[in-house]
């Protein structure tokens, strides 16, 4: 079995973002980025399948500018066996992600697909049901575990009740939660053999696929600010203030 | 013009963030009209009719229908849609499930967890984990969007008669299959849910001093969140982790102890109504959002908290 994994090259999880002030978006010069988290949690769990002897193959995709490449080294430095990068300098809405990488899994064909459950720029949380929708696949979203059997997945679902066990067959699309694993960090040594590894270049306009946005962007801009800052001097005041004043016990 | 929302419920009883939505459908069009699919889920369907802002129950009955799959719900979805121009469902882990799989089959690209609403189609919706917000305009003919369901009021349930249409179900692709469901065993409110959430941090300095935290949470029937730093330290299981890469809350009360206030803890946390921040670091940036803060040794200030909350006779539960 060859699995394709999807990761998307953030703003770092511990960076404050700060909106631009002419409202377009938000700072990315000079800010640190790194591969989105919950997709270090599926290229981590394509490469324990692939250790456990259940897949043959493990490929990192990614879609974006030259410096995409960067989070298909780390997938590449941490198991990974080959990468793909789809060359892009425009921002690709879910919908057209979710076509670019059909036709990467037409031409790859992967039985198992793993993708972040969401990514923590756009918080869309819609790629890997798009992919599988556009395939026809059956998905598992949110998942914390991975069950490989004969021709289906036993995949865990996190959902907002508890855990929701499915059966679904392979072919099919799992979404990755923070607890499905806990992705390991490169050695030097594997850091450099990744260098070696082969990541083909394809640019997005030799795909043919449509993938003009939908959705305009009209206005980016801060959050009404909190005016906290507000101090007690004892936990009698604290108590009797959230009792008489905030009312919320 | 009609909006068709999405109801959630378990087969039994509507869920109660359907309100919500059906509230946040309504300002976008008069005309809610909702689905209810499931199994044997007719009380729902009547329970739905209840509700003066609905206009008309749609109730498709199948066995197929009684998990919500999304691989089975979607056909059903995209069948209906062409009378619709607007697909609604709430932004939790049922909407969130289906809705993307219906957009990609309509060719729809969808408006994920709005929490304003402009005009039929121009939406506000927090990005990077509500550190921005965006305004959004839609330019598909149709749309399909999920709301965040503590952005929008709760809709009135009675009063109303709304006509209930039975709906044939349509074939499925008989590719995924349910097993089992296994709601938290705890004793305490759903994270995401409930009403008062206090959070540890690193400052607790070891899972087992949780328990000074556990006590309140009793007394306060909170439920209890954590910040990375006490995940990763292993006091807590990370389904507790409240934050960017975790969950996202909005309660009245969040109590922040031993927690410093780092930028993707606060990503989790900072719409809530009232913040109160535990730490012993008068500078540390919890403070600046904070309605209430108290610089103190939380293991002091803990035990104190308890023994005054047990000295007031009202707590709402």
């Amino acid at each position: 079995m060859k699995i394709l994994v999807a990761v998307k090259r953030v703003i770092d999880y511990n960076v404050q973002i700060r909106v631009k002030e002419d409202g377009t978006g938000v700072h990315t010069d000079n800010v640190k980025m790194a591969t989105n988290p919950p997709d270090d949690n599926a290229v981590e769990e394509a490469v324990k399948i692939k250790e456990s002897g259940k897949a043959t193959e493990v490929i990192a995709v990614t879609i974006g500018n030259e410096k995409a490449q960067e989070s298909v080294r780390k997938a590449l430095a941490v198991g990974a066996d080959r990468g793909i990068h789809i060359i892009t300098d425009s921002n690709v809405e879910p919908l057209g992600a979710a076509k670019i990488l059909k036709k990467i899994v037409e031409k790859e064909n992967p039985e198992l697909v793993l993708l972040g459950k969401q990514a923590i720029d756009d918080d869309t949380a819609q790629r890997g049901q798009m992919l599988a929708a556009l395939l026809g696949w059956s998905q598992g979203t949110f998942a914390s575990n991975l069950n490989i059997k004969d021709k289906v997945l036993e995949v865990t679902r996190e959902v907002d009740e508890g855990l929701e066990t499915l059966e679904i067959n392979i072919p099919a699309v799992v979404t990755c939660d923070l607890r499905l694993n806990e992705p390991r960090y490169a050695s030097l040594p594997n850091i450099m053999k990744a260098k070696k590894k082969a990541i083909e270049q394809i640019i997005v306009k030799d795909l043919g696929v449509d993938i003009a946005n939908r959705i305009q962007l009209l206005k980016v801009e801060e959050p009404p600010k909190r005016k906290g800052g507000t101090k007690v001097n004892s936990v009698a005041e604290l108590v009797s203030k959230l009792k008489n004043e905030a009312k919320v016990i | 013009m009609s909006v068709l929302l999405i109801a959630e419920h378990n087969n039994s009883n509507l869920k109660v963030f359907t309100l919500n939505a059906i509230s946040a459908a309504s300002k976008i069009d008069a005309d809610v009209h909702v689905l209810v699919a499931g199994n044997k889920c007719e009380n729902v369907a009547k329970e739905l009719s209840a509700v003066p802002l609905v206009k008309k129950v749609l109730y498709s009955d199948s066995r197929d229908y009684e998990h919500y799959l999304a691989e089975n719900l979607s056909p059903l979805i995209v069948k209906l849609s062409e009378r619709y121009t607007h697909i609604i469902s709430s932004a939790n882990t049922f909407g969130k499930n289906f809705m993307p799989r219906v957009a990609a089959l309509l060719d729809i690209s969808q408006v994920s967890d709005i929490i304003k609403i402009n005009s039929p189609d121009t939406f506000v919706r927090p990005i990077y984990a509500g550190n921005a917000f965006a305004t959004v305009k839609s330019n598909d003919k149709k749309k399909c969007i999920t709301i965040r369901p503590t952005s929008f009021d709760p809709a009135p349930t009675s009063g109303g008669s709304a006509p209930i249409e039975k709906i044939d179900a349509v074939d499925v692709p008989n590719i995924s299959k349910f097993i089992k469901r296994e709601e938290s065993k705890s004793e305490r409110p759903e994270l995401g849910t409930a009403r008062v959430v206090i959070s540890g941090g690193r400052g607790m300095q070891s899972g087992e001093n949780f328990k000074l935290i556990n006590a309140i949470a009793d007394k306060l029937n909170a439920a209890i969140g954590a910040s990375r730093a006490a995940v990763d330290a292993g006091y807590i299981s990370n389904d507790h982790q409240v934050g960017q890469t975790g969950k996202v809350v909005v309660p009245d009360l969040y109590i922040a102890v031993g927690i410093s206030g780092a930028i993707q803890h606060l990503a989790g946390m900072k719409e809530s109504k009232v913040i109160v921040a535990i730490n012993k670091d008068g500078e540390a940036p919890i403070f600046s959002i904070a309605d209430y803060g108290l610089e103190a040794d939380l293991f002091e200030a803990l035990p104190q908290f308890l023994e005054e909350l047990n000295k007031l006779n009202t707590i709402q539960k």
